[in-house]
């Protein structure tokens, strides 16, 4: 009721803040234009059989995401400390929590808009094949979660400075990090190393090993839950920064 | 309505704020003065529930801003220093948000907003964005955003920073009117505004609250209460102090000009002495061709140098 009013409240100011700026329409055409170069040129989404949109077009997003949710999530708080709003924010009767929640949710759907923008190539997968829409479906909301995780982190590092260039470059580096776990070659590199029972445990860290599953048409619970729990976890540690930087 | 004990505050091992305690009633505007770095903001910072108290509690309606913050915020309007503002709104969002964020809706907003709009001349800007707002108006802005709601307590760190002189004129009004029936803290560097809107006035230095009352108590505690000046025709300046430093309740007679003809001196009481001091010159200038004499009601500038720098004070009087 109160809670969920002043989450919708902040979260509509705060998506009406991307459309106000270029940014919003920036970011979605860049989106856009990605997808669909990355897909139809270097995916080689033509010589494929089968029209696997789950391999040639969801492949580039953890690395699409990589610098374009940083971007999205750099600003969410480095821009109320430095412009000084977010002392008029705190001292309104919100909890710190309805704040970060509203914010993240706003910059989410934000998000998840420039997802669904992607949907002529839905379409042109269907007019071109019979693809299995089940799978396509279940890797779109594999990508909106990764995509979550990624926001979250960038929250972590916009909460820990007050210009949005450093924000963004920090929270690149720790997302590369979370991706790199995942990639073959690296895991390969690691396993010769330490030894291949750290492999498992790094990689079961890696955004990529997780969103394998989506692309693959499988909704597995713990997928799920690795994606909500960074989300959490990250959202937490916003709130436990934002606190630090008062007292 | 606001209670403080004790409030303190560290950053690191620096005491910003150190053991102030005060409270303001319904119908009383305090006025916070003192010096850059005095440790103001931070004090309205903690009574707003922005940054924790290291020591001390602070309450607002008889709600613990660290227990129950939310309760406490709904009662409070706060006008941070700065002025900051949503620079990607306009004017009209920016306001809607803030009425809508304090739980009013639909008819209620709205003639919230038109309410504050009225108040602070913001017609003009209304649908103008924030970011290009010239800094009067910004400050305007913020300053309707903060009485929005009506609240029964208004903290406001410098209200009247940036504004032209019609606009102080009409915010100190508007901080009068409400002082009747609101609890109101304010900030300020401008010393007139003290007489103009306070009930009461707090001096600030180094953390510690150093002087507290009413704006007549703490012109008397100034050199100047009860000083007498006058100014004479026809006699050496030598003359006149002289014959003045005898009087036994003067402590000193100071020459202020002397034009060769006409000299202007201030007599200054001594401690406890003011009421005889104006006496006792009347008495001694018998015969002398006074133009003028009239007695100071004491200074607040004064009062103000003397009691945050003691030292270069002096050297002033002097
Ligand atoms: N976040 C912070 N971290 C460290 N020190 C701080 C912080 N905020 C304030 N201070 C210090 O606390 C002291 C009090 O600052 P404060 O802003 O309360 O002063 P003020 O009385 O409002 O001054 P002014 O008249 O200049 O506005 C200053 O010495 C300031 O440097
Ligand atoms: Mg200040």
């Amino acid at each position: 009721m109160n809670t969920w009013a002043n989450i919708k409240t902040i979260a509509k100011r705060e998506l009406g803040a991307y459309f106000t700026s270029p940014l919003a329409y920036v970011f979605i055409v860049i989106f856009l234009l990605l997808s669909g170069v990355f897909t139809f040129v270097f995916g080689g989404f033509f010589e494929r059989e089968q029209a696997a949109l789950g391999q040639s077009f969801f492949d580039w997003h953890p690395w699409f995401y990589l610098f374009l949710v940083p971007a999205v999530g750099m600003r969410l708080w480095a821009e109320e400390r430095r412009v000084g709003t977010l002392e008029l924010l705190l001292t309104m009767p919100v909890t710190p929590w309805q704040a970060i929640l509203g914010k993240f949710l706003a910059s989410w759907l934000f998000l998840a808009l420039a997802l669904a923008l992607t949907f002529p190539v839905v379409i042109s997968v269907n007019y071109l094949g019979a693809p299995d829409n089940g799978v396509i479906f279940c890797a779109y909301v594999g990508s909106w979660l990764m995509a979550g995780a990624y926001l979250a982190i960038s929250c972590i590092t916009s909460a820990l400075t007050r210009t949005q260039v450093v924000s963004f470059i920090v929270s690149v580096v720790l997302c590369l990090a979370l991706v790199l776990a995942g990639v073959p070659g690296v895991l390969k590199a690691i396993s010769g190393v330490f030894g291949t029972a750290t492999v498992d445990m790094v990689s079961s860290c890696s955004f990529l090993t997780h969103f394998g599953g989506f692309q693959k048409g499988v909704l597995d619970s713990r997928d799920i839950i690795f994606f909500l729990s960074v989300i959490g976890f990250s959202l937490f540690s916003t709130s436990v920064i934002l606190r630090g930087h008062r007292s | 309505m606001i209670k403080v004990e004790n409030l303190t505050k560290l950053f690191g091992t620096k005491r910003a704020v150190d053991g102030i305690s005060f409270s303001v009633e319904r119908g009383e505007v305090l006025g916070c003065l003192g010096p850059n770095g005095a440790g103001k903001s931070t004090t309205m910072r903690m009574i707003t529930g922005f940054i924790p108290p290291t020591g001390g509690r602070a309450s607002v309606g008889g709600f613990d801003i660290v227990e129950n913050p939310i309760a406490a915020k709904r009662l409070i309007g706060y006008l941070p220093e700065n002025a900051p503002a949503y620079t990607d709104m306009t004017v009209s969002g920016f306001l809607n948000f803030c009425a809508e964020i304090r739980g009013l809706r639909g008819d209620a907003r709205k003639k919230a907003v038109s309410r504050v709009v009225e108040m602070c001349f913001l017609e003009a800007v209304l649908h103008q964005s924030v970011e290009t707002l010239s800094k009067g108006y910004r400050h305007r802005t913020c300053f309707a955003q903060s009485i929005i709601h009506d609240p029964d307590v208004l903290i406001l760190d410098e209200p009247t920073d940036g504004l032209d002189p019609n606009q102080k004129h009409e915010v100190r009004g508007i901080i009068r009117r409400m002082g009747e029936k609101k609890a109101i803290i304010f900030s300020t560097h401008i010393l007139e505004e003290v007489d103009a809107v306070c009930s009461r006035a707090i001096i600030i230095d180094r953390g510690k609250i150093v002087a507290n009352g009413t704006p007549p108590e703490l012109r008397r505690k100034s050199e100047w209460a009860g000083a007498v000046t006058l100014c004479v025709r026809g006699m050496a300046a030598a003359t006149v102090t002289a014959k003045l430093n005898q009087l036994s309740a003067a402590k000193r007679a100071t020459v202020i000009s002397d034009t060769g003809s006409r000299v202007t001196v201030t007599v200054f009481p001594k401690p406890n002495q003011d009421g005889e001091l104006t006496r006792a010159v009347m008495d001694a200038s018998h015969g002398w061709q006074v133009e003028e004499m009239h007695t100071e009601v004491g200074r607040l500038d004064e009062v103000f140098r003397s009691i945050t720098m003691p030292d270069t004070a002096k050297e002033v009087a002097k």
